[in-house]
Formats: C-alpha cells, structure tokens, sequence
C-alpha cells in the first residue's frame, strides 16, 4: 500500500492563473491582469519544480498539464521551461503526453507552432458551444468560425486535440444538443470533454441564478435526458465515455486525469494547484497560495509556494479513490480500496445500490452504471466512509 | 409611599403596530424617567423575540413621576400588556390592576379587531377609558373618522379624544394631563390588612421569581412574612421595589401601588397569578376574586433533530416552563421522531415564541410536529377522553362521537376583500354569525373549528386581503362533528408524526394536498418513493415521487478533490440529521409544511 500511487503514475500539473475575460459561469482561479510579468513567472515555476523534485527524487513522469486559467497565453518560453526542466528532475515515459489548455481564439491559434515547438503534445482547445449566440451568452471572446480554424490548426501543430462543450445551457431543448453533439462529431475527434452547465456560487451566473435571473436552465428531467443521450451518441459514434464527462476513442483517453482518476500522485505548481504527493509511504495533499501575485512573490522570497501540507489519513485517502474511481468507467478495485482503507466498503449498501441497478460489480471491480454515474454523487455520499 | 390621590394606574389597549410600545418610550422619556443616554426603542419589550417581532409577549411594568400642570407631583403606574389573541387572558389579568385605559388607535387606520377584542376587556374590568390618535404626523391620518368610527364601532365619547403623534412626541403632554385628570384614582386602606394581588411573576436567573403586585390594601415592606393564599405557603420578602423601568428598591409599598417583590421563591409554578398575598400574621381572610388559569390549546411535539440532545431538551424546556406557567409539556415518543415532548401553547405565537427561544437560547435544533387542538373523544363506555396528539386515536370500534373545540373570531376587513374573506371562513368549516360595517370596513363575525384556525389561518387571510384585515377570536366550546384521524405513509410505512385529524367531509381534499406537499418537499431518492394519505386502512391520495436522475459532479479533477469530497461528506452528515422513515429521509421542515394550505 505505501506505493499505492504507481496504480495511477505520476504527472505535474501547472496552473496559468490569467485569462483574457473572465467567463460569468467559471469559478476555477482565473484572473484578468494587465501586466504579466513573464520572466519572474518563468523563474518561479522552475524553482518550484526543483523543490518538489528534491523531495520526489528521480520518478518516471507520465504527463505534464498546463492548466487554466488559460495558459495559451502564456509566453511559449515559460512552456518550454517548465517542460525542460521537468526532464531534468525526472525520467520523461516513453508515452508522456504534454497538454495545454487552449482558448480557440485567432491570437492563440497564432502560437501554436510555438507551443508543439516547445514540446507540447496535446492540447485541450475550450470550444464550449457551436452557436454563436449560445457562445456570447456564455461569455466567450471567439465565434464558431473561429473556433473551428483554431481546431483545424491545432490538428495540424498536434499530435491530439480534444475540446470541451458545455451543455444544459440556457434555452437549450434536448433537439438542440442532438444536433449540436452530432455536428461536433462529425470533425472526427479522438477526445471530447462534455460537461453539463453548472452553476457555480460566487460567480457572476451563481449570483444571477441565485435572485432567479438566470432562467432557462433545464429542470432534473432534462438535465438527465441529456446526459443520457450524450452517452448514446458518443456511443455510436465510436467514442464511449470513459469518465462522468470524457469521451474518448478507445486509447485515446486523456493520459492526465486518469492520474487524477486512478489514485496516482500529481505535483502541484502555480497559485491555487493541489497536488498529490506520497512521501515514505505517506500520501499528502498539498495547496498553495491562491492569489497570482502573492503566489509570486511568495515563491520568490521564501523559495515555496507551498500553503499547506496534510497527511492524508487512510479514510481521506480511500473516500478520494472512491470518489475519484468511481468516475471512470473501469470502476473501483476492491482489493486495492481494503488495502487503503483497512476495511472494505459496506457490503450492505452495494447489495442495495446494485438491486437499484445503480452499481455492478463482478470480482473485485466495482463500476456505476450508466444510470448510476448520472446520479453518482447520491452514490458516493452513501458508500463514503463514516468518522 | 404616595397618597392615593397622587396615583394613577393604567394599561395601554391597542391593535398590534398603532404605536402602544412608542407611545409608552415617549411617556418614559416626557417624564424622564430613564435618562437620554439609556433610552433605547421599544423600552418595555425586554426579549429579544419581543423586541424582534414587535411584540409584547409578557405584561411589563414602569412608574413616571409626573408633576402636572396643576404643580402637583403624581405617580403615574403603566402596565404595558400583550397585544396578540394567544396572550388575550394575561391581558384581562392585568387590567384587573389598573383603573383605566388609555386606547391607542392609529388614526390613518382606524379600528381593527384587536382594538376590538382588548377594548372589551378594558370596559369589563371597569375602566375609564381615554381615547387617543396616534400618528398624526402622517398624511394619512383622518382623525375625525377615526373618532366617529370609536364612538359607532366600540360606543365610548370620543369627542375628547387626544391627538397625537408618539412619534414626533405631539400631544404627549396632553396624555399625561389626561391621565392625571381623567383617570380615577385607585381606591383602598392604609391601616387594613393587607391584600396585594399577584399581577404577574417570572423568573429571573439571578434573583429567582419576581412577584409583580398590585397592592389593594395595606402596607407591604421588606423583610414582611407574608402568606400566599391560594395554597398557604408562607415567605419572607427580601426584596421590595419598582420599576423605573429598572429595578428600584423602596422602603414599602403602600395602597394603590405597583411594584415587585422578590421572596426566595423557585419556581414561577409556585406562585399563582390573580392569587392574594397577604400578612402572615394578621392578614386578611377575604382573597380577591382570583383569576383561573390558563389552560393551553394548541398542542405539538418537539423533537431534537439530533436525537442525542434529548436530555438537552428536557433541560431547556424545564427551564423554559418555570419561567412560563401557561406552557405545558410531558414526555412523547414517536416511532418516526424518537423521543420528544408533547407540549401545549396558548396559541400558534405562544407556540412559536417557544419554539424560537429554545432554538435559540438553547442552541437545540428541533423538529416541531403539525400543531393540534384538544379533541374531547366521547367513549362508547361513557367516559370521555382528552385528545392532544392524533397519534394516539383510540381505536374507532370504542368512541361513540368527538368534539372539538369552537371559536368566535371577529375580522375587520375593507369591503372589497369581503368576499374573499368569507369564501376563506367557509372553506374552514365557517358559520357566519354576523355581518355589519363599520365605516368602509366590514365587520364579520364566524363560528370556526380551531383546529381550522390554529394553522395557516392567519396567514391566509393577511395573504387574501393583502394584509388589510384584522383578526381575533375567543374560545366558545366544544361541538360534535364528523372527524376522522388522517394518517399519512411514506414509502408505504405509517408516520404518526404526520397524522391530523380532519373532518371527513374535507379528508379528499386535505389528503390530496399534503401528499402533493409532501413530494415537493422529501428530496428525490434513488428510488421511487409512494406518498398516501389514508383514513383506516383506506387509502384516498396518492402520490409518487421518482427516483433521483441527475445528482454528478461535471467536472472533477485532481485540482478540488478535497472541496468535493468535503461537500459529499457534509451532504452525508446532513442526511444523517434527517429522519429516516424505513429507507426515506424527510427533512424537519416537512412535518409543518406538509399542513399548509394554499387555499
Ligand atoms: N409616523 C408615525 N409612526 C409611528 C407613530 N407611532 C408609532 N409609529 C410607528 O408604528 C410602528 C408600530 O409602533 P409600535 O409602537 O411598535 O406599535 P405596537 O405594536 O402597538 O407596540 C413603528 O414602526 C413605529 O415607529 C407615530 O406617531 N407616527
Ligand atoms: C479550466 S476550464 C478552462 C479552459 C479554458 N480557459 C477555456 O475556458 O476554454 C476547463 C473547462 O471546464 C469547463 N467548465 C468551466 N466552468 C464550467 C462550468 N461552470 N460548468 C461546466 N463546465 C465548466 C469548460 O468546458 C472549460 O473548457
Ligand atoms: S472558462 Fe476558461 S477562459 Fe473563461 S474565465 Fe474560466 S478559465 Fe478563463
Ligand atoms: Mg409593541
């Protein structure tokens, strides 16, 4: 069990905390900055890859993550930094994959060349609708025309290229995703990310929805019958999803999060990351500073941008594998959640959860069903460990 | 120790918000008796929730030193009383203290049914009665309406009626002079034994029970044995003093007074309001009148939500009662709730007054089961049985009828919401007693099953006539009717915490609603969940709420695992807080939301 973190491998993320606007729905660490200074970041990130591979020592890394925030504005110069000093500290896997967070808009399709240049094998373009007026509401700076030279573009820099859809927006009828899904097939994608609209407190949507100006939003119904349908679709279009909200052609799955998904460790760089880490037999859970500039000046002054450290008790440990594995569609082992938690789950509550037709299990394998991963969140909350 | 000739003793009748607790902070501030630096609104409401809501939930008390015009110096007693129906009763006790009243009517209103209601108490205690109209300052005020409207409605002069604004402080002066001039002076003999009334009493952490008399005869001084009549006990008085509107002690208390006394006393149970306190030695023989108690009519059950706090409960309440002589409880369990209490209310305010303070002094979340009058069942043996709690119907093959307690509830309402509010008594089981106008409002007088009334009445009739009618009522008997023990079952299990009895004319109808209440309230759960209303075995509602469809996370990487999990985990502790009937969680809301009716 100390080593329990090789089931999942080993990756580096990288937070960019900047972005162009900020989106009314996003609650992730984002901020609009007029000056950035590219250079201090540059350093920063380096040191704080030299203090987690000192701690780590030499590991094989699976995957590197440039994450938003949206890091295709980032200079292509730190990029590459990042990633060449991420292959000095530690061995790169035969298969790593490099992915960077792209906003398809024409300035940063303009830096792609640089970006495959600097090393970056994958991007993550965030399309988010295929309609113009639906793109506006949600606040973004492109148009689908856009959108879509960024994609072709991309498909040429790249080795592969996902992009992200929100659904379940405002005023958007069942028919609507239908056809929306099935033209954002039709360009062929190995990787797509779907991800049902959530209304997020303390953004500009949570407030609106909150004094009940946000309307349109599809009931539970709804909500369900879409997801059901982006299942069906995906499907039969050859890209069965392997997570809650990722669709990927068979091998073609995002080698990142199922670090993220199977347990594995993640170092954690830039404002606001967490990381993962399993120090002599100890899994950690690290944070750092939220705020972009004191992040900086913080790494900077006292060489950590490190806030917090926990030591993750073994019922923390086994509730994030639940919650995590049960995600995908490979499921929970069994075997390996006894050897984290020291007890198993609570044969009771699967029998029940299974009879419902929410859960299967056979062996040591646990899996939701596709009804079950709709309502996954009732699940878990019942199988979760107790204090 | 004044001379009888220089006091004046009075209560001040008002409708809820025409500015009695107003008027009193500017006859407390006109006659100085607290200081600018102390004074703070609402002077006599002391409880929070008073002080909150704006109501006055226990008599309060305060002594002006006023010299008058005429350059005599008075003491002028003021007995401010509750104004809501729940607490009508302590009202007519106090005004058994005072010889008179001053009705504050707020002159842009008029008349509403509790100037009604507490105006009638006064005239039956035999008080002389000075009308005053308040708020002046508003445009709104028409103050020769507002007269004409107390001479037609109530039948008192008005033509010296005062004008003033408690506001602003106009007229105020006059009051005071109208007190003095108008009001007569109490009555009563120095050199007799001594007769105090018991006007009210309370507890107080620090000085234990606090004896609010009035003394009627005699002399009452510190260290005096004195004798509580009713049952004899005797006490050494420890303390003696007034209220300014702070305690104030005196040397004595003489014919005419109000004041308190403190005697070692533990428990407000040991003293009975409307009792005589008298001389150990020497004293009377001949009690006062006395009042009865008061006897609660709204019954409910608390329940802990966290059912490891029940001793908790029963420490609160404990405390709570010996400060609160007209709430009663005993122990109750539940199969659905656990153990809890079964207390009984004067009404729905006293009830959530309750409720609230345990709350909220005693950091006890609770569950509060649907409210119920007091059921007389007749047995088919003869005897007769109390009701509180519909859980424990007796087995129908035994009872020969039930009974239920009636009121007579007076409205006043502008005429164009008259039909609505007669439609509303009607849908309650309503018989109309009377209909005149007072002005361009109606007067409508109802014959109302409580149990129709002690709910959401209240509420339903602010919300049909857009808060412009005025209600109030007085308990009248018991009469037979058709009733019938409503139970609920969710997810096919019986909960007896949801069980009402209902007239069985109205059980389709009310069955109907709470079942379709109660799907929106329970949560979806993964599975679908039956919600019936039965009577007997028979079922004659039914709803199903579906099961869960959509409950994930969209988006979950490694970034806020620890925020998820966190979220899950509290999700998880909250559901243990709900109660489980059989598989089902139904929040603690459901059990009083389930009752209301919208129409
Ligand atoms: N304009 C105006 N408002 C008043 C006057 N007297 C009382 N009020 C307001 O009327 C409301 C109810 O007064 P309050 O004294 O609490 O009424 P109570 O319920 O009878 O004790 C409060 O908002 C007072 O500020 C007055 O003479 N003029
Ligand atoms: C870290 S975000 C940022 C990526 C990039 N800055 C962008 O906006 O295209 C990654 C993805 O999360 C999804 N996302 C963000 N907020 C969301 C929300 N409130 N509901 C559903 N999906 C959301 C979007 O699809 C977005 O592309
Ligand atoms: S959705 Fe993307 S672009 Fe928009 S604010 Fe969030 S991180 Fe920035
Ligand atoms: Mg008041």
């Amino acid at each position: 069990m100390p080593d329990d973190w090789r089931f999942g491998g080993f990756g580096l993320y990288v937070h960019w905390p900047f972005c162009a606007a900020k989106c009314p729905y996003c609650d992730f660490n984002s901020h609009v900055s007029a000056k950035i200074e590219m250079e201090d970041w540059r350093a920063a990130y380096k040191r704080e890859i030299a203090r987690y591979a000192s701690e780590t020592g030499p590991r094989v890394l699976n995957s590197v993550y440039f994450g938003g925030g949206t890091p295709s504005l980032m200079a292509p110069e730190i990029v590459e930094t990042v990633i060449e000093t991420a292959a000095k500290h530690w061995t790169f896997a035969n298969d790593i994959e490099i992915t960077l967070e792209a906003n398809p808009t024409s300035v940063e399709a303009g830096k792609f060349a640089d970006f495959r240049h600097a090393g970056v094998s994958r991007v993550s373009l965030g399309v988010q609708a295929l309609n113009d007026a639906d793109l506006r509401r949600l606040g973004r700076l492109h148009d689908v025309a856009t959108a879509m030279t960024a994609l072709e573009t991309a498909r040429n820099a790249f080795d592969r290229v996902s992009f992200d859809l929100i659904y379940a927006r405002q005023d958007q009828s069942l028919s609507d995703w239908r056809q929306e899904l099935t033209t954002a097939l039709g360009f062929s994608p190995e990787h797509l990310s779907l991800y049902q609209l959530t209304i997020e407190s303390g953004t500009a949507f949570g407030d609106r929805f909150r004094r009940g100006k946000l309307p349109g939003l599809p009931d539970e119904d709804l909500a369900a019958d879409m997801f059901i349908l982006t299942q069906d679709i995906c499907d039969a279009a050859g890209l069965p999803a392997y997570e809650v909200s990722n669709h990927a052609v068979p091998g073609q799955e995002s080698r990142h999060n199922l670090i993220y998904w199977h347990g594995g460790d993640y170092v954690g760089i830039g404002p606001g990351a967490h990381g993962r880490l399993t120090l002599d037999g100890q899994r950690h859970a690290t944070t750092t500073e939220l705020s972009p500039g004191k992040w900086l000046s913080q790494v900077s002054r006292t060489g950590t941008g490190e806030l917090e450290r926990e030591a993750l008790r073994p019922r923390d440990h086994a509730g994030e594998y639940l919650m995590m594995s049960l995600r995908t569609t490979e499921g929970l082992d069994m075997k390996r959640y006894r050897d984290i938690a020291g007890k198993p789950i609570n044969m009771f509550d699967i029998n029940d959860l299974e009879n419902l037709g929410l859960l299967q299990s056979s062996g040591d394998r646990l899996q939701a069903t596709r009804d079950g991963r709709a309502v996954l969140n009732a699940i878990i909350t019942r199988l979760l460990p107790d204090d | 120790m004044t001379d009888l000739a220089h006091i004046r003793n009075f209560s001040i009748v008002a409708h809820i918000d025409h500015g009695k607790s107003t008027l009193a902070d500017r006859l407390i501030q006109e006659t100085d008796t607290v200081s600018a630096r102390d004074m703070k609104a609402q002077m006599l409401d002391a409880m929070d929730i008073e002080r909150e809501r704006g109501i006055t939930i226990k008599a309060n008390t305060v002594r002006l030193n006023y010299t008058s015009d005429n350059g005599e110096a008075y003491v002028l007693n003021l007995i401010d009383t509750p104004g809501h129906v729940d607490f009508a009763y302590e009202v007519s006790r106090s005004m058994r203290a005072v010889e008179g009243s001053l009705l504050v009517v707020d002159s842009t209103q008029g008349v509403e049914a509790q100037t009604l209601a507490n105006v009638y108490q006064a005239i039956d205690a035999d008080h002389e009665i000075v009308p005053v109209l308040n708020k002046i300052d508003l445009p709104a005020s028409d103050c020769d309406r507002v007269a004409e409207q107390i001479e037609d409605v109530i039948g008192i002069d008005a033509s010296g009626a005062i004008r003033v604004s408690a506001k602003t402080g106009v007229g105020i002066h006059e009051v005071l002079e109208a007190i003095v001039h108008h009001l007569p002076a109490p009555k009563g003999t120095r050199d007799a034994p001594l007769k105090a009334m018991l006007v009210d009493s309370w507890y107080d952490a620090y000085l234990g029970v606090i004896v609010l008399v009035r003394i009627m005869d005699g002399v009452l001084k510190k260290n005096d044995r004195v004798r509580m009549m009713q049952n004899g006990s005797v006490h050494q008085v420890d303390r003696i003093g007034v209220f300014r509107p702070g305690m104030m002690p005196v040397d004595e208390l003489g014919p005419g007074e109000i004041g308190f006394i403190t005697a070692s006393i533990k428990q407000v149970r040991d003293t009975r309001v409307g009792d005589t306190i008298t001389h150990e030695k020497k004293g009377t023989d001949r009690a006062l009148p006395g009042f009865k108690p008061s006897v609660p009519v709204v019954f409910c059950g608390l329940f802990p939500v966290d059912s490891a706090e029940f001793e908790d409960l029963r420490d609160a309440i404990e405390k709570l009662a010996l400060n609160d002589a007209s709430f009663s409880y005993e122990m109750e369990t539940s199969a659905a709730l656990g153990f809890g209490f079964r207390c009984g209310f004067l009404g729905l305010l006293h009830l959530e007054v309750v409720r609230d303070r345990l709350e909220r002094e005693y950091s006890i979340e609770l569950i509060t089961t649907a409210p119920s009058v007091v059921y007389h069942i007749f047995m088919k043996d003869g005897t007769m049985r109390e009701l509180h709690n519909p859980a424990d119907m007796p087995d129908l093959t035994y009872v020969d009828h039930i009974e239920e307690p009636r009121i007579k509830a007076t409205i006043l309402v502008p005429d164009e919401f008259l039909g609505d509010v007669l439609k509303l008594c009607q849908d309650r089981r309503g018989i109309q007693l009377d209909l005149t106008y007072a002005g361009s409002r109606a007067m409508v007088v109802y014959d109302l099953p409580l149990n129709e009334v002690v709910f959401d009445f209240y509420d339903r009739l602010k919300s049909v006539t857009k808060g412009y009618a005025s209600f109030d009522y007085q308990l009248t008997g018991y009469r037979a009717d058709n009733l019938v023990k409503m139970q609920i079952l969710v997810n096919e299990e019986p909960v007896d915490a949801l069980s009402t009895m209902v007239h069985r004319d109205r059980a389709e109808m009310r069955g109907r609603a709470m079942v379709e209440k109660l799907k929106d309230l329970i949560p979806r759960h993964m599975f679908k969940i039956p919600i019936q209303a039965a009577i007997g075995g028979k079922v004659i509602a039914r709803e199903t709420l579906s099961a869960l469809r959509k409950d994930v996370t969209a988006k979950c990487y490694g970034g806020d695992a620890t925020r998820k999990k966190k979220l899950l985990e509290k999700q998880k502790a909250g559901k243990k807080k709900m109660r489980q009937f059989g598989k089902v969680d139904i929040p603690q809301e459901a059990f009083i939301s389930a009752l209301k009716m919208d129409s």
